[in-house]
């Protein structure tokens, strides 16, 4: 039974070293592969161990009880890698042994240096099982340097201590042999009473004797109601040792009443346990009109039964969070020591239990954030004491269940992120426009370091800063149904939040009937229930081009009708008049989906669909109701991906959302406009492709040469084009009044040279389809539409400019899509 | 050598089809059906197996054979393959056939259409044909 999965295991504690049966013949090739198969297991939870444990050792270089237990481990894997064959995984393992004995016994003392060396050497060991693992054989590895740097090491200039390869190997050899019996200890019986008051130096040798003694003599009392008794020993001194030695009685328990099981075991079983829940429901159904009596008893404790069965069950698939972050101490010490840092990390709420899958799916994620903190968020110890902070940065981990999800929070005490460096950096990286980032709070900032192509590191390091991480993590999480969202203060730290279901297995879903369908909505995606009757639906149901919308509370809302994007036969709106809308979102959009009938909300168990149905992406899988039939479960995003929705800049404008346009012009035809007010208040707009930039400049800075009016700007001399006045017909000469504020201005860069278009206020930038809904009455307009319900005129720039003199205009035509 | 094999065997209309029965997990009477919108004309919907969610191929589609006559229920083949299910919906569930190696033949070269690569030959019996038909090829029907 050696499967990768294991149980429930509790951490930070060593894995009991049982010996396992070795069968007494290995008689066939299937029994010495299940050897190895077991060798394997029981390695890499040891190596995982050794990382926690090195670390931990780092901090505490004189912790003996450590430094024991890693020379165990390490001396366990040597000793079986001789067992199984493995020689150089022998060789390696027993170079890290020599060391490891001579700091043990206080030869050498514990420098950064070693640790490194023995991190690398738990890392050639993991690499060389994986290969194990995968080829069965230790591959091609030439771990030469690693053994030279284990034995340089054993050497110690500074203390000149005598370890010379001869003497060690000797000491060595005896050392072995004491390891061995520790081993053997290592699940031994809690120690006696005694021994534990000798340890804790409260009682001298003697006095235990003495109390040995007296039992022996016939006294039936134990050895500490004799010490205390003869005033040997105070009571509290007693009761701390009785604890301790009840601890150490619980600490054996565990490991022996703890096995493995394998995870697809445990499918099978939870499958099982929902068929049963479905098999319990029918029978409950029919038992409800029945007049006997016992039937009726023995329905109510197979309820009963079953759901006590259901949630144990899905208590075995429960893992604790600390699983994942046990790996986190060598993770920080690695990164902290590659970018001259010192990190001390805290954890809070190891034991939050999560579903398998879930914590599986969070590992990479975490992982990263974790790194990222190291790296970008917590300073060098120099810049810390600048700061007046301890040299040491913290990084806190927290995990804690709440409202039926479980939250993680990784808080750093470092500098904070620079809301203005990042909006700098993501209009650079083109991610954002200028106009964009001047208008996001500091908030909605933060946010865009999700964005994919996104990396604020100055130099990328070899740790982050590849710019492919943040936007990977939002993904990863967002598509198990979790939210991940930063919160920063200047100077006093960052802090990643993450809300995450607890099991993927069993959602809640709202149910909906289309078409004499059901179909199933995870409510994570689900935000609000709008029931629109009859006699509303012609007023409040508006068309945009001939594409429904819907105002809910002044915003525009696409809909989507399940009927038509799943071309099912009928349309909503003939089943009774009225019109029932759900409120979805789905990648930061937000769209109304029309369904015949909301019936109710349920838990419901998530099933994959058929290799043949995958590739409908309105579907994320299936699932069984109450009533035994199948149901399909929508996927929002897919749906809202398949109805074409883009998003529209008016609703909470996110930091995702912006950069549903990539360009500026959206695939399906839309075109971003800047809309701007004219001087006669006339609303006016501009194909933001044309915009360069815009800027302000103060009245003085106005120049004139000849009869027309410029700025310098970035080395050139820019004419300017007062909007108004070229519209009117007025050369900009004559109507030179002087400003009272700074000129708005639009530059407009045609063929290398910047022109400059005076406008009165810039109003806003929105996505339309270019739709001329009158053609144009005067030159310099394209035509007029209508944008966010107003009047609004498209402006021909080039004939613009041409028409307020003085600058030729190219002869090409202006680039409209109709 | 009497090289046997045995079929599981089922009609639809006048023609008796047959899958191996190792491939054949099980065959049940006609279950409640959901349909799966956007998805293959040969899928007629899901059908929940004690649990499991399967899909149902609607094979007399499959093999181009039009509406069953009578419109009799329908009885779902369950195949397990290559680690997942289906149901083939045929119209009757005939006998376990135990057949001799030595009666088997090559479909006719005659025989064309879509068809052809899902029937991998015929079992000549005593009293008619025995149409042998590919489980893996049958499932792919459903692809979209």
């Amino acid at each position: 039974m050696a499967s990768k999965g294991k149980n429930r295991k509790e951490d930070g504690k060593p894995e009991p070293e049982v010996k396992r049966p070795i069968p007494e013949q290995v008689s066939d090739q299937g029994m010495s592969d299940e050897i190895v198969r077991d060798f394997l297991v029981e390695s890499n939870e040891n190596l995982d161990l050794l990382d926690r444990e090195l670390v931990k050792l780092e901090k505490d270089p004189t912790n003996r009880d450590t430094l024991s237990s890693i020379f165990r481990t390490i001396h366990t894997i040597k000793g079986t890698c001789g067992f199984l064959g493995f020689g150089k995984l022998e060789s390696v393992a027993h170079a890290g042994e020599n060391l490891l004995s001579l700091l043990r016994d206080g030869a050498i003392a514990l420098t950064p240096d070693r640790t490194t060396a023995l991190l690398g050497l738990v890392d050639a060991v993991r690499q060389m099982l994986a290969s194990i693992e995968s080829q069965g054989c230790e591959g091609e590895r030439n771990d030469e340097r690693l053994i030279e740097t284990l034995k340089r090491l054993q050497k110690d200039p500074a203390c000149q201590v005598a370890a010379e390869a001869a003497a060690a190997k000797e000491l060595e050899e005896i050392r072995e042999a004491k390891a061995e019996e520790k081993k053997e200890a290592a699940v031994e019986p809690p120690k006696p009473l005694g021994k534990i008051l000798v340890e804790q130096g409260t009682v001298t040798p003697e006095d235990v004797a003495y109390a040995v003694q007296k039992q022996l003599e016939g006294d039936t009392r134990s050895i500490g109601e004799i010490l205390l008794e003869r005033g040997l020993v105070k009571s509290q001194d007693l009761l701390t040792a009785v604890q301790t030695q009840q601890q150490q009685a619980a600490k054996s328990a565990i490991s022996e009443s703890s096995i493995r099981v394998d995870v697809v075991l445990l499918d099978r079983l939870m499958n099982l346990v929902g068929e049963l829940v479905l098999a319990r429901n029918q029978i409950l159904q029919h038992t409800q009109g029945v007049q006997d009596a016992a039937l009726v008893a023995s329905g109510q404790r197979l309820n009963l039964i079953t759901s006590e069965l259901q949630e144990g069950v899905m208590k075995t698939r429960m893992q604790p969070i600390g699983n994942i972050w046990s790996k986190f101490p060598r993770t920080v010490r690695d990164v902290a020591m590659s970018c001259g840092k010192e990190v001390r990390i805290e954890m809070e709420g190891k034991d939050t239990d999560l579903d398998k899958t879930i914590i599986e799916a969070i590992k990479d994620p975490l992982t990263h954030l974790v790194r990222n903190s190291v790296d970008h968020g917590i300073e060098t110890p120099e810049a810390r004491i600048a700061a007046g902070k301890t040299p040491e940065g913290l990084l806190h981990l927290r995990a804690y269940h709440e409202g039926g999800q479980v939250n993680i929070e990784i808080r750093d005490d470092g500098a904070g992120l620079n809301t203005e460096k990042i909006k700098k950096k993501a209009v650079q990286r083109r991610l954002i426009t200028a106009e964009q980032a001047a208008r996001l709070s500091d908030h909605e900032a933060c946010n865009l370091i999700f964005l994919p192509g996104f990396s604020t590191a100055e130099t990328v390091t070899n740790v982050s800063g590849r710019g492919v991480g943040m936007d990977v993590v939002k993904t990863n999480i967002e598509k198990i149904g979790g939210t991940v969202e930063v919160q920063t203060r200047a100077g006093v730290g960052t802090t990643v939040k993450m809300k995450i279901p607890l099991t993927l297995a069993i959602i809640p879903a709202l149910l909906v009937t289309s078409d004499g369908e059901r179909f199933a909505i995870p409510q994570v995606s689900l935000l609000e229930l709008v029931r629109i009757e009859e006699q509303n639906v012609a007023k409040s149901l508006e068309r945009v081009q001939g594409a429904p919308v819907y105002r809910l509370r002044g915003q525009l809302l696409p809909l989507v009708y399940l009927n038509k994007e799943l071309k099912l036969e009928r349309t909503a709106s003939d089943q009774d008049g009225g019109v029932n809308i759900i409120v979805l979102q789905a990648d930061g959009r937000q769209f109304g989906l029309v369904v015949d009938q909301v019936n109710d909300t349920e838990e419901i168990v998530v099933k994959p669909l058929n290799k043949q149905l995958k590739s409908i992406h309105a579907f994320a899988g299936a699932t069984i109701l109450g009533d035994g039939r199948v149901a399909l479960i929508l996927d929002v995003r897919g749906l809202a991906q398949s109805a074409g929705l883009v998003d529209n800049r008016q609703d909470r404008a996110s930091a995702t959302a912006l950069l549903e346009e990539p360009g500026q012009q959206a695939a399906d035809g839309k075109q971003s406009l800047l809309v701007f007010e004219n001087k006669d208040g006339g609303r006016m707009a501009i194909q933001l492709s044309m915009v360069a930039r815009l800027e302000e400049f103060p009245p003085e800075t106005v120049e004139k040469t000849g009869d027309r009016e410029v700025v310098q700007y970035r080395g050139q001399i820019m004419p300017l084009v007062r909007v108004s006045d070229a519209l009117s017909g007025e050369t900009s000469a004559g109507n030179a009044a002087p400003e009272s504020g700074p000129m708005q201005v639009v530059v407009y860069a045609d063929e290398g040279r910047n022109i400059g278009l005076v406008v009165e206020q810039i109003l806003d930038i929105v996505e339309e389809n270019l739709v001329l809904q009158q053609p144009a009455r005067r030159a310099g307009v394209l035509g007029t539409m209508v944008i966010q319900k107003k009047v609004t005129d498209l402006i021909d720039v080039k004939e613009l400019v041409r028409l307020s003199g003085g600058i030729e205009a190219p002869a090409t035509e202006a680039e409209i899509h109709e | 050598m009497n090289e046997r094999r045995q079929f599981c065997t089922f009609w639809m209309g006048q023609r008796l089809y047959g899958m191996p029965v190792e491939e054949v997990q099980e065959v049940i009477r006609e279950q409640e059906m959901t349909r799966v919108p956007l998805a293959g004309a040969m899928v007629r919907g899901l059908i929940n197996l004690r649990g499991k969610i399967v899909t149902a191929i609607d094979l007399r589609k499959g093999l181009g054979l039009g509406e069953q006559e009578a419109k009799g229920p329908l009885m779902n083949v369950v195949v397990s393959n290559e680690d997942q299910v289906v149901s083939f919906l045929v119209d009757a569930i005939g006998d376990v056939l135990d057949v001799e190696e030595e009666a088997f033949e090559d479909i006719p070269d005659t025989l064309q259409g879509e068809a052809r690569h899902l029937v991998t030959g015929v079992y000549k019996l005593g009293s008619g044909l025995l149409h042998v038909l590919d489980a893996g090829k049958c499932a792919q029907l459903g692809e979209t």
